[in-house]
């Protein structure tokens, strides 16, 4: 177990840094300084503006600032509001992704794991088709598409719930609905076909002629294997949603990182990509670390391993 | 001992005519009573059976019908500007409308078929061949060039890949080109890891054995051996790919970072008709949403389809 962590730790770490790098010479290749720009500034003060962010050493010492800033977590100031420093829009933005992110995967697992639960033990009956019938169009509406229809239905045509921004529980049905959809089809197809193969195994047979009540037997016995494949998509579905947040947040005025993201996108607000995208993809990994730890964690083979080892 | 059976089972013989002779016909024993399936015949047999999945391979067929054509056919031009027509409803002069610029929307919606469905395969042809060569050669040669190469894929996995992609518009500029090579930087991943898992698998058989053993060279074992035998899953994995390219290219529209104004892609008209709806002008976003929905359905119900129908293990 130990030596498992450590090989994915390394593995984190590897993937970080090839990002930062990745996201560092994809900057600097860019032709020009970014004050280049139709305004022409006073020569001296491009100067002094290049020196003030570095802009003025060689590159290996600019890369060297760079890793030192990335692992003191201080992205610096902003190039086009000088007077914000990127730490300090991350601190504004990044909580309220954060809380749609995590709001939205803790919606779609339930409730995938409930509906695809549910489609297996009606296998082939009207609940299994309903449900498999919602996964398949949940999976192939875009995000995007289905907050507008939200917007468009709820909000504007019949006013049950506000359109926008993210100020009460109430505004964070929509957002929440509409990102969350996806993710919980993809969950309900994984859940009902492992459960499938689950349930027609010996030890669930087992567990019934034990007569143990139905429910003991989803919920103790067949669930925790039935959800291994899910738990192994996590951390590929959480990038997911995470990124989705982006253009979920923008159509309905919410305030987080994807605001701040697709300005400094729109800017060309350098610090702000490196710093929001170096941050983001170490989030990023890092989850993807935890799930693998977890993973290692509930797999009873890795586990099986481990005491015979101890053996 | 033999008196003691002879009494206990009372002798009894079977007459002769009780016997009836069988004609063996030992030509007719040999006989092929099915015509043998190939394994591509079986699948489509198998994929015909499947109705949804037929369903979106039609669609798909009309769709690249429509996109081929229809932009060639309409008296409007993509880019045609007509400002006393703007925002237009559906009518029998404009079937899907018109833009704040009075562009037709029936011609662009069309015309933005034709960048996904490019955007789409494109991506997948790309990932296609990176993924095989890649892969095949890191599934045959095995041992530590393959493990080595699965590290190098491993950590790449675990890239965010839309945020890959978004860093690479940003840098690049804002393309057809762009959309595609940024999309399958990250893409020929997936298909690597399939191809060598299936590489890897099948390279065992007795059949690549007897190759070598003939003679045959590396090159010719993986092209006449090994990837015929490993293009169901890449088969899938392909019309998977394109629906998520597609819907890629629809969410870059909305960071900004889709083509540029006079042309059009479904995710460029969904994201500019996005401030509109509040004002009721429901045919700029419904048109490209819809096609982008059920084209992505269609491909998802297809890829599904071919999924069941090349898996050798349900072939019945």
């Amino acid at each position: 177990m130990l030596k498992y962590t450590l090989k994915r730790f390394v593995m984190m770490i590897a993937t970080i840094l090839i990002i930062a790098t990745l996201t560092f010479v994809l900057m600097h290749s860019i032709p020009g300084s970014p004050f280049n720009e139709e305004r022409t500034t006073n020569e001296a003060i491009q100067e002094n503006l290049e020196r003030f962010y570095k802009l003025d050493q060689p590159l290996p010492v600019q890369y060297a600032y760079y890793l030192k800033s990335i692992v003191t977590f201080d992205f610096g100031p902003s190039i086009k509001k000088p007077n914000e420093s990127v730490n300090e829009l991350l601190a504004r933005g990044f909580p309220i992704s954060f809380e749609l992110g995590m709001t939205t995967i803790l919606v779609a697992v339930i409730s995938g794991i409930l509906l695809g639960t549910f489609a297996a033990l009606r296998h082939n009956g009207v609940i299994d088709y309903a449900a498999m019938t919602f996964a398949v169009f949940g999976i192939s509406i875009p995000n995007f598409v289905l907050a507008t229809l939200l917007i468009q239905k709820l909000a504007v045509d019949w006013n049950i719930l506000p359109p926008a921004t993210w100020s009460s529980p109430l505004h964070m049905i929509l957002p929440v609905a509409a990102l969350a959809t996806g993710p919980m089809a993809i969950i309900a197809r994984l859940t009902r076909s492992s459960m499938l193969e689950v349930l027609t195994q010996d030890y669930i047979k087992m567990a019934r002629a034990k007569g143990l009540s139905p429910f003991r037997i989803i919920a103790r016995h067949a669930l925790r294997n039935a959800l291994m494949p899910v738990v192994t998509i996590m951390g590929t579905m959480l990038a997911g949603i995470l990124t989705g947040t982006f253009v979920i947040e923008k159509i309905f005025a919410i305030p987080g990182m994807g605001k701040y993201f697709v300005e400094s996108i729109n800017n060309r607000d350098y610090p702000v990509i490196m710093g929001t995208t170096v941050f983001y993809s170490s989030f990023l990994v890092f989850m993807l670390f935890l799930v693998d730890i977890v993973y290692g964690f509930l797999d009873p083979r890795i586990k099986l391993h481990k005491k015979e080892g101890e053996a | 001992m033999t008196n003691l059976r002879e009494a206990a089972l009372p002798q009894q013989t079977i007459p002769d005519e009780w016997f009836q002779k069988k004609n063996k016909d030992l030509e007719k024993a040999e006989e092929v009573v099915r015509p043998s399936l190939s394994y591509w015949k079986d699948a489509w047999r198998r994929l015909q059976k499947n109705k949804l999945a037929m369903t979106g391979l039609i669609f798909l067929a009309l769709l690249a019908l429509f996109a081929i054509f229809a932009p060639i056919l309409s008296p409007y031009s993509v880019t045609q500007v007509d400002y006393p027509n703007q925002n237009q409803p559906p009518s029998a002069s404009h079937w899907f409308g018109t833009d704040d610029a009075g562009r037709d929307v029936f011609t662009r919606t069309w015309y933005g078929a034709r960048i996904s469905l490019f955007v789409g395969l494109m991506a997948a042809l790309i990932d296609f061949f990176i993924g095989i060569i890649y892969g095949g050669f890191s599934g045959y040669k095995g041992g530590r060039t393959d493990s080595f190469m699965m590290r190098i894929i491993e950590v790449l996995y675990g890239l965010p890949h839309l945020l890959v992609v978004i860093l690479l518009m940003v840098v690049m500029g804002a393309s057809l080109t762009t959309i595609i090579v940024a999309l399958t930087v990250t893409g020929w991943v997936g298909m690597a890891r399939i191809v060598r898992g299936q590489v890897l698998q099948i390279k065992n058989y007795e059949f690549v054995t007897a190759s070598k053993s003939f003679g045959a060279s590396t090159p010719r074992i993986i092209r006449k051996n090994l990837l015929p035998n490993t293009m169901g899953p890449i088969i899938v994995q392909m019309t998977l790919t394109v629906p998520s390219a597609i819907f890629a290219e629809a969410f870059l529209s909305f960071l900004g970072l889709g083509i540029s104004a006079p042309y059009a892609s479904w995710g460029v008209m969904a994201s500019d008709a996005l401030p509109v709806i509040l004002s009721g002008d429901w045919w700029r976003l419904f048109f490209p949403a819809f096609f982008i929905s059920v084209t992505m359905f269609a491909f998802n119900v297809l890829g599904d389809g071919l999924q069941d129908a090349l898996d050798p293990k349900l072939r019945g």
